[in-house]
Formats: structure tokens, C-alpha cells, sequence
């Protein structure tokens, strides 16, 4: 015990004596596990990124969206007769979360008059599985569906519209058509760009159509999505299973299943990460052959003192592993200022502005901790293999020529 | 038995155009514990050899070296290193110092490779033993800062922090004045007695080999007593199985 506590006291004493020696040749060390390990994390964090952005478009994997209409009129199905066909799907099929969502036009009455706004009426639940954050107020929640005011959760260009920047006024708006109801503005995202754009909670206390458990009328409002969210291995077997299951329950009608997650996103990522870290891995290569010249340098300088440490008593093994536990804390040291400098400027880095137009992740993750680990393996990795052949030289030294005179 | 005993040792080195050189030849050699024994010889007579195969730096090419009893030629090499830590400190002309270490790390470094409370308490002991030596005052400073002679008084604090049972000096006064020497041998003499290890000293200088119980002579890698009767009665002395420890 006290052996291997010696072996790191000795090296630590040699990194500390030697600090100049040390630093420079981990100059290269550094930027290389520098710079590995801050493009890491910034891909995990692109990934991550993109991936929500792409799952707030077509649903995190892997999600099957469920439509139906009638073969003969072509449209939508009757609602009533396409709730009780879908109603026991989710159970039926152990499905891990499911959303319905459908598309129209809707008419509010905004301080500039009323306008059309393309609006997707959805239940609560698609908020989750499409990683809907909101940057101000909440996302639409299953007491809404209760409430007598339908609950919206629009954009920013339709909350500038309506004459807000913010939900401290706790903004409503009037929803046209026959049965005039209005609305309270829940949430604002940031989507769409200019183009504003509402979310409305599929059903309300004040809806009638939607209190007798129907959705919306047929043309004010498309047919109904059903999505569903299904572990990806198991999405294929889902969807044969659910259009065939639907096409009895719906006699006459066509039913169509398909995945609307993004499969092609991971791949083009990983292409782009391999090709950064291949690059990475090179400056840590040269990095490496850096620590290795100057320790071959300096293991022939230090023969005298290795024959020294002999005449204490140290063995081989003990020569060998205090000059490689010298170059692997050195490297690890240079390593710990590595990944510290990399977490400082991937922090610091305004990233949710760059990539994803300031909405915050969903699932942020931080530092990605895998990123750090990785650099301080591949830094003590670098560490051991430059060693290596110093170490080997030191052993190899014969005691009476390196304490001659 | 002694503590160091020596039969026909010998040591031939190889030399670059293949042809084997005679270094040592037939040394017989017995040193009991606590005793100071000085060998004087020429440059070139193989001093320095005979103290690195005593210190088990090196090997003999012929001949038995039992150390404490225990052949020392099937020794193996993890073992020899750690008897050459525990059994000898070494004290060398050039001081052999760790460059840019304080003298307080210089003397804490054997203990490095010392076990259990040795190596934990090394860093106490370390000033204990420049208390020792005189030189407490300036245990922060770095060899390179300090006089010869204060740099061989840290070398002989060194070799005596693991409180060997020989400390091997080479030629320990080689690279100091006369007076320096004089005062570092007499206080290497009495620092080995103080702690009741053997010192085998090495030398040109007669008036360093005065100082020792018994005097040999290297010549051309033949070892003889040096000065007639009185030593070689001492070294029958110790060759007597009964009598042997005796000056311990
Ligand atoms: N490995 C070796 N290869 C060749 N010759 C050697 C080797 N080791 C020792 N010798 C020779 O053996 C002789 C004795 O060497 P050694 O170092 O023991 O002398 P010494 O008595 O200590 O001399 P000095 O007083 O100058 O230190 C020298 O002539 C030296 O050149
Ligand atoms: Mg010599």
C-alpha cells in the first residue's frame, strides 16, 4: 500500500520539480484534449438539438401518426366513430404515450382585426412528445381540457399580434365562427418565424362538440391525427398491427399509418462528429509524440538519478512505473486543465441562440459527461503510451555506469 | 558468521573489443557488524567496483558474497533491491544529490521506498536526521545552494535516514579540501557508530583510513591487510566463528 502511495509520491515529486519541463511538452496535450473534448460536447449538444428540433416536427422516435378518411366522401372520418375505434389502441397495444392532433384554420379576433391563423388543435400530451418548450408560460395540461375557456399556447408573432410581449396581462382572445369563444393564452413558443401560429387544446368545457367527447366538425377542422409514440424496434410491428385493426373497426374507410419522426437525423450527425474527433485524435497523437520526445529527452538526462534512486533500494518495476506515473500525471494534469477549459467555454458559448434560436433544450445536457470522460481517458491514455518507452529506457539503464563518475 | 563475508570474489568485465578484463581478482573480505573498515587503493584498482558489488549494485563473476549468512548470487532482483535499501546506505564522491530537491527531500527519498511508518513519517525523520548532521537550519535549501561539504553531510544524513547496517562510502572526502574532509569523515564515523551500522570506506587519503578498525589494500584488484600484524590478527579475529559480532 504504502509502495504504491510512494510510486505516485515520487512522481508527483518529479512533475513539480520539473514544472517548466512539463508544461511545455503538455502544451500539445492540452489543445489537443482541448479541442477533442469541447467539439464532444458541442456534438452531443448539436445532436441533442437537432434532434429535439427535428422531434418537435415529426415526434420523437419513434412516433406512427394514425390517420383515417372516408374512401367515398373523402373526408375525415366521423368523429364519434373514430374515437370509439381508437379508444382502446393505447391500451390494446402498449403504447407508451399517444397525442391526437389535427390541422385547420381558425378566425380570432385580434386589436387589427380577425384573421385567419393556421392553428393545430392537440391534447396535452402532444407537448411531451413533440419536446414543446415554451419560453414563456406553460404548455397546454390535461385541466385544461376542463376549463370553459380554451387554453392556447401561440407564438411570438401571434402574441405581438394580439399586442403582447409577455403573459403578465394574461392575454385572451375571441375565436370566431358560429359559437364565438374566448380564449386564454397560456404559453408562447418560439416557432414559425413570422408566421403566427396558435396551438389550441383539442377539447374544452366551453367546446360543445367536443363536451359530447366528438371532435370539431367536419371542414373547419382536417381529420384527426391520431399520434402514437412506440419504442422504435417495435414501430413496424405497431403500425401493421394498428392499420389493421382500424381497417376492421372502420369498414369503408381508408386508414393510413406512418412514422413521422426524423430516422436520417442521427446518421448525417455521427458523419460529422466521426470526421471532428478523427481530427481530434490526430492533434492528440502529435500531442503525444511531443510528451514522448521530451521524456526521452530527459530520462537520458536523469540516468544519474535513476541509479541514485537504485542505490535507495527501488526496484525495477518501481523505475519503471514512477517515470510512466510521471508522464501519465502530467498528461492527466494537462488533461483536468483541458476538459475545465472546454466546460468553461462550452458553457459560456451561447449556443441555445445559435442553434435552436434560443429555445432551451428540453433535455439539456449540461456538460455532456461522457465529453469530459473522454478526455481525460484519451489525456492519460496519451500519457501512459509516451511513457511507455522512457520507462523501459530507465529500467534498462545499468546502475553502475549511471552512478559512475 | 560476519555480516559482509567474501571468498575469492572476482569481477571481469567485457571489454568493447570482446576480450574480458580483470577487475577484481580472489578478494576475500569480512566485515562484522558495527565495524569501520577502510580500503586504499589507486585510481583504476578497483575500488569502486568492490563497493558496488558489497552494495549489490553489481554481481560477482566468480566467488561467493554471503550477506547476513544468505548467498547473495540467487537472490532475486526484486529482493536484492530491497536488501540493498534496507542492508546499506551509500554515501558518493560526487555527493549524488537530487538536483533541485531540497536537502530535506534529498534525505527523505530512500524512505520513499521504505514501508508502513518509514515512508509515512519520512518527512520527519528527514529533519531528524539533518538535526544530526548539523545542517537543521538549512533543510529548505536545494544542493545546488549548499557548500561541498554541506552537500556531503546531506549525502551521509541520506544514507543513514533507513538506519542501515553498512553505509558504503565512496572516497567521501574525494571532492573536498582537506580540512572539510577530515571533518566530514570524522562526523560520517561517528554518525555510523552512533547508529551502529558497519562503514566500509573507501579512499585514497591515509589519514581518512586511519580512522578505521582495519585497513586493506587494493592493488590491481587483489585485496590485502594493510598495515601487517594488528590488522591481519583483527581479520582472523573475525573469521573466528566464535569471536565473530563480537565488535558489534
Ligand atoms: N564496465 C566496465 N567496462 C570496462 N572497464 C571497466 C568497467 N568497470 C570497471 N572497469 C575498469 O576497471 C578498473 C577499476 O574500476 P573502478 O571504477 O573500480 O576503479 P576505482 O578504484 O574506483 O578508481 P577511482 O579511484 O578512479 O574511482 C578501471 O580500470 C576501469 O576502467
Ligand atoms: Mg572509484
Amino acid at each position: 500500500m504504502t509502495g504504491l502511495l510512494g510510486a505516485f509520491a515520487e512522481a508527483w515529486d518529479e512533475v513539480r520539480v520539473h514544472k517548466a519541463r512539463v508544461v511545455l511538452s503538455l502544451v500539445g496535450v492540452f489543445l489537443a484534449v482541448f479541442a477533442l473534448t469541447t467539439v464532444t460536447a458541442l456534438g452531443a449538444i448539436v445532436a441533442q438539438s437537432q434532434q429535439e428540433q427535428a422531434e418537435r416536427w415529426g415526434g420523437r422516435p419513434a412516433t406512427l401518426a394514425v390517420t383515417a378518411f372516408d374512401t367515398t366522401t373523402g373526408a375525415g372520418v366521423d368523429a364519434a366513430r373514430w374515437d370509439a375505434a381508437v379508444a382502446g389502441l393505447v391500451d390494446r397495444y402498449g403504447i407508451t404515450g399517444s397525442a391526437t392532433v389535427s390541422y385547420a384554420d381558425g378566425l380570432y379576433r385580434l386589436p387589427g382585426g380577425t384573421q385567419t391563423v393556421q392553428t393545430t388543435r392537440v391534447s396535452p400530451s402532444y407537448g411531451p412528445l413533440h419536446r414543446i418548450r415554451p419560453v414563456h408560460g406553460r404548455w397546454l395540461r390535461e385541466g385544461d381540457r376542463a376549463s370553459l375557456s380554451p387554453a392556447l399556447v401561440v407564438n411570438e408573432a401571434f402574441l405581438s399580434l394580439l399586442g403582447h410581449s409577455d403573459l403578465s396581462a394574461r392575454p385572451t382572445v375571441v375565436i370566431g365562427g358560429p359559437q364565438p369563444v374566448t380564449a386564454t393564452v397560456v404559453g408562447v413558443v418560439r416557432e414559425g418565424f413570422d408566421q403566427p401560429l396558435v396551438y389550441r387544446v383539442d377539447r374544452s368545457g366551453g367546446d360543445a362538440a367536443a363536451a359530447s367527447g366528438g371532435g370539431p366538425g367536419p371542414g373547419f377542422y382536417g381529420p384527426p391525427t391520431l399520434e402514437l409514440w412506440v419504442p422504435p424496434g417495435q414501430a413496424d410491428a405497431v403500425m401493421a398491427t394498428v392499420r389493421n385493426d382500424l381497417a376492421l373497426s372502420l369498414p369503408g374507410s381508408q386508414v393510413d399509418v406512418y412514422r413521422t419522426d426524423d430516422q436520417g437525423i442521427g446518421d448525417s450527425i455521427s458523419t460529422l462528429r466521426t470526421a471532428i474527433r478523427g481530427a481530434g485524435v490526430v492533434a492528440l497523437v502529435l500531442g503525444g509524440l511531443g510528451v514522448l520526445n521530451v521524456g526521452l529527452v530527459t530520462v537520458r538526462q536523469r540516468i544519474r538519478e535513476i541509479g541514485v534512486r537504485r542505490s535507495f533500494g527501488a526496484s525495477s518495476a518501481r523505475i519503471f512505473s514512477a517515470v510512466m506515473l510521471e508522464s501519465v500525471c502530467a498528461t492527466a494534469l494537462a488533461g483536468v486543465a483541458a476538459v475545465a477549459a472546454a466546460v468553461l467555454l462550452v458553457r459560456n458559448l451561447p449556443l441555445t441562440e445559435w442553434l435552436a434560436d434560443g429555445v432551451p433544450l428540453a433535455d439539456d445536457p449540461g456538460f455532456p459527461f461522457e465529453a469530459a470522460v473522454e478526455g481525460m481517458v484519451a489525456a492519460t491514455a496519451v500519457g501512459a503510451l509516451a511513457g511507455l518507452l522512457p520507462a523501459v529506457i530507465a529500467v534498462r539503464a545499468r546502475v553502475i555506469d549511471a552512478i559512475r563518475f | 558468521m560476519s555480516l559482509l563475508h567474501l571468498r575469492g570474489v572476482g569481477r571481469e568485465v567485457r571489454l568493447p573489443d570482446g576480450s574480458l578484463l580483470p577487475v577484481l581478482t580472489g578478494v576475500d573480505l569480512d566485515v562484522a557488524a558495527g565495524e569501520h573498515v577502510a580500503v586504499v587503493g589507486r585510481s583504476g584498482s578497483g575500488k569502486s567496483t568492490l563497493l558496488n558489488l558489497l552494495g549489490l549494485l553489481d554481481t560477482p563473476t566468480a566467488g561467493s558474497y554471503l550477506l547476513d549468512g544468505e548467498p547473495t548470487d540467487r537472490l532475486r532482483a526484486r529482493r536484492r533491491a530491497r536488501l540493498r535499501g534496507e542492508v546499506f546506505g551509500f554515501v558518493f564522491q560526487q555527493f549524488n544529490l537530487l538536483p533541485r530537491r531540497t536537502a530535506a527531500e534529498n534525505v527523505a527519498a530512500p524512505l520513499l521506498y521504505a514501508r508502513g511508518r518509514d515512508y509515512l513519517l519520512r518527512r520527519r525523520t528527514a529533519r531528524e536526521m539533518l538535526d544530526r548532521v548539523g545542517l537543521g537550519a538549512r533543510a529548505d535549501q536545494v544542493p545546488e545552494r549548499l557548500s561541498g561539504g554541506e552537500q556531503q553531510r546531506v549525502a551521509i544524513a541520506r544514507a543513514l535516514v533507513r538506519s542501515p547496517r553498512v553505509v558504503l562510502a565512496d572516497e567521501p572526502t574525494g571532492a573536498l579540501d582537506v580540512e572539510t574532509g577530515a571533518q566530514v569523515m570524522a562526523l560520517l564515523a561517528r554518525a555510523a557508530a552512533e547508529n551502529g551500522a558497519a562503514l566500509v570506506t573507501i579512499t585514497h587519503d591515509l589519514s581518512v583510513a586511519a580512522l578505521a578498525d582495519r585497513r586493506f589494500r587494493l592493488d590491481a584488484g587483489r585485496l590485502t591487510p594493510l598495515d601487517g600484524g594488528a590488522a591481519l590478527d583483527a581479520a582472523t579475529a573475525h573469521r573466528d566463528p566464535r569471536t565473530a559480532g563480537r565488535t558489534a
